[in-house]
């Protein structure tokens, strides 16, 4: 049996003053004008309706919601500042406090590089249930999106399938970004109370968390607002994602991206606490600047880096939990290029800590899995929470009764107060610290080995699955929708 | 006279104003200049250079939309012109675009919208959530040789499929080529459904629909 442990990121020494409280005022200033001047679309009769009620301008022709600055602030200040994210066992809970960085697996991909035949392929609900078993082990992997399209399932139950491939092979919360119907929702809704014991239970102890996607710039699309009113109705957490490009859907500066995001995100929030005052929320981000030459998506660059750092800002300003595109680099392969970018994008989101992060896997701007880009990440966030914690400083780490002892050519290696510390330091699994000769005779590096981790642990490692009689029911519960 | 005109729409090209463009097609016409001569002579110049300076990284996405967005305006106060001396100017192609049905996203479908029309194409982009039977229609009405069909979504993608089906069981394949393109998309599943062409940019997409026409 591995080890329950989570690795997270807490009491972090490294801080980043990324923007100043005058700057952040302005952001949310410019923010309130946008959305009571020019607007949001939310295509939702549902949404629409709770607007309405709330004294908010509605335009049912074009769909678009035009609220007063009060309304918002208002609507916001009901959101819980903390919560935790519940787990299929209590020792896995994830505390959304505000001093923890958790990371998930990123989501949401179309295709696979097979772990065995390394040949890349349409990824199918098996790919879920494997990668869910493969990220189980993993410590640094504390909650689980849905990392791969189950194609091989219908589209309109395809939502329901994947995440009891997850809880199947996983007792890690599991936070869907793949349920955008109201039908699905509800089902969803319906599976997660059979887990956990009820509805009443699963309102205190929440297996499921649903994140929905904006609409950018300034909308929303109507089936995830459904959905996430029906999540947020049943008590589960809810977030809402922008993901905003600089150039096309975002100004071309970084501040106005923002503005515009934010708009997004918190009008979507503001919506869930007006229709369910209280229920937990979560703010998501995964901004960008669009490649100036194709328009593509870049998953990855300097502006990216700074949105990773920015945006919690925001969220602490709102005080909501903030879930924040990190990782999901741009580059075809586990290269160098995926090492720079997943480096610098989960540092910059871990150094202002982000409560969640998303996530590891992905390759090509979100599209593509690969298992070794997994191993590989996590061991990018196990450096990086090493960084975190700084150096500490005290009559103990100043060590200055071992550097007396060992005195001017001596060494440290035999101390007791080396022995008593040794573990503290780092210790790599994917980076390459041999002697040059061996590197030249097998000429294998860091890839091979997290291949060789990824199909030991596929094989090796046994997850608590449900009761046979649960998921049973749980099928035939998705069968009603299939009928 | 005209010869300095002409330049000057080539100017409001390459600046991408979309007003001083209109102003000089609506100048051409009260001067009673040949629409198509203007089209030619006056804004195309200027669309080419600034594709040739986009091919060669020279100029960026925003300059190129914003030059495709000039000619749209110029053609516009052009177009009455046109029609009423019977005369139509030569077309690449003649496409209908769309995000198909249950599917909001928007903005990749019009990039690839603007920039086929900037490049000679006839564009009909019917927006976002388009019903299969519209782009059934709207391909027959138009007498579409290509259809793009745009999906952001993996549960919209199948509907790609769905289209294809259709335009099918209309019977206007195999005279109208079907793109499909949008993030989920792969050209594995472009082969699978039966789709003729496949870019994951909108640039590579003008190539395609240029290769398509060849083939056509």
């Amino acid at each position: 049996m591995m080890s329950k442990e989570i690795l997270s990121i807490s009491n972090p020494r490294l801080k980043l003053e990324i923007l100043s409280d005058e700057d952040v005022q302005r952001l949310h200033t410019a923010t309130l004008d946008v959305i009571a001047n020019t607007g949001v679309r939310f295509p939702s009769k549902h949404a629409l309706t709770i607007w309405e009620e709330h004294g908010a301008q509605v335009d049912h022709a074009t769909q678009i919601v035009k609220a007063p600055g009060e309304l918002i602030e208002a609507a916001l200040q009901k959101a819980p500042p903390t919560y935790s994210l519940a787990a299929r066992i209590p020792e896995q809970d994830l505390a959304l406090d505000g001093d923890h960085v958790y990371v998930a697996t990123d989501g949401c991909g179309v295709e696979i590089i097979d772990l065995d035949t390394g040949v890349r392929r349409t990824s199918r609900l098996s790919d879920v249930m494997e990668i869910a078993r493969v990220a189980d082990a993993l410590p640094e992997i504390a909650f689980h999106w849905v990392p791969l399209s189950a194609q091989d399932r219908p589209p309109h139950t395809r939502g329901l399938h994947e995440i009891l491939a997850i809880w199947n092979n996983s007792t890690k919360h599991a936070q869907t970004e793949s349920i955008y119907s109201a039908a699905e929702a509800t089902l969803a809704v319906e599976m997660a109370s059979a887990i956990a014991g009820g509805k009443e239970a699963l309102r205190q102890r929440p297996l499921l968390s649903l994140m929905q996607c904006t609409a950018p710039p300034l909308g929303q699309d109507g089936g995830s607002l459904d959905a996430a009113l029906i999540g947020s109705q049943a008590g589960l957490p809810v977030g809402f994602m922008t993901m905003t490009a600089s150039l096309t859907t975002a100004p071309a500066t970084l501040a106005g991206n923002l503005v515009v995001g934010n708009a997004e995100v918190i009008s979507a929030l503001a919506l869930i606490q007006l229709a369910y005052p209280g229920a937990p929320v979560f703010y998501a981000a995964a901004q960008t600047a669009s490649d100036l030459r194709s328009g593509a998506y870049t998953g990855g660059g300097p502006e990216d880096f700074l949105f990773g750092a920015a945006t919690n800002r925001l969220a602490d300003f709102y005080h909501v939990p903030l879930s924040m595109g990190s990782f999901a680099t741009g580059a075809k392969e586990p290269n160098w290029q995926a090492g720079l970018e997943n480096s610098l994008s989960t540092f910059m989101a871990c150094i202002s800590m982000s409560d969640m992060l998303l996530g590891v896997g992905l390759l090509h701007g979100s599209r593509i899995w690969s298992y070794e880009q997994m191993l590989l990440d996590c061991e990018i966030f196990s450096i990086i929470h090493k960084m975190m914690a700084g150096i500490p400083v005290n009559d103990e780490t100043i060590a200055l009764e071992a550097i007396h002892a060992v005195g001017p050519g001596g060494n440290f290696l035999t101390q007791k107060h080396t022995r008593r510390h040794m573990r503290e330091l780092w210790l790599p699994r994917f980076l390459d610290r041999r002697p040059y000769n061996i590197w030249e005779e097998q000429k294998d590096d860091g890839r091979d080995w997290a291949r060789a981790k990824a199909r030991q642990l596929r094989t090796e490692h046994q997850p608590m699955t449900l009761e046979p009689r649960l998921e049973k029911e749980l099928n035939q519960m998705i069968r009603t929708l299939e009928a | 006279m005209s010869s300095e005109l002409f330049a000057a729409m080539t100017r409001s090209i390459l600046d991408g104003e979309a007003e001083d463009a209109a102003d000089l097609a609506r100048q051409a016409l009260a001067q009673g200049l040949d629409p198509l001569a203007a089209i030619n002579q006056g804004y195309v110049p200027g669309i080419q250079q600034v594709g040739q300076e986009f091919s060669c990284g020279d100029a960026f996405l925003p300059e190129l939309v914003m030059a495709g967005e000039a000619m749209k305006a110029a053609i516009a106060v052009l177009e009455p012109e046109m029609a009423r001396q019977g005369v139509e100017r030569s077309l690449e192609g003649r496409v209908v675009i769309g995000t198909v049905h249950g599917d909001i996203h928007d903005i990749g479908k019009t990039l690839v919208g603007t920039l086929l029309a900037a490049h000679g194409f006839e564009v009909h982009d019917l927006g976002v959530d388009v019903e299969v039977t519209r782009f059934v229609e709207t391909a027959r009405a138009v007498k579409a040789d290509i259809v793009g069909l745009s999906a952001l979504l993996t549960t919209t993608m199948v509907v790609q499929r769905d289209v294809i089906e259709a335009l099918e069981d209309a019977g206007l394949r195999p005279s109208v080529r079907v793109m499909v393109g949008g993030a989920p998309v792969t050209r594995q599943w472009a082969a699978e459904i039966g789709a003729e062409g496949y870019s994951e940019d909108a640039a590579g997409a003008v190539q395609v629909a240029r290769q398509l026409m060849a083939v056509a």
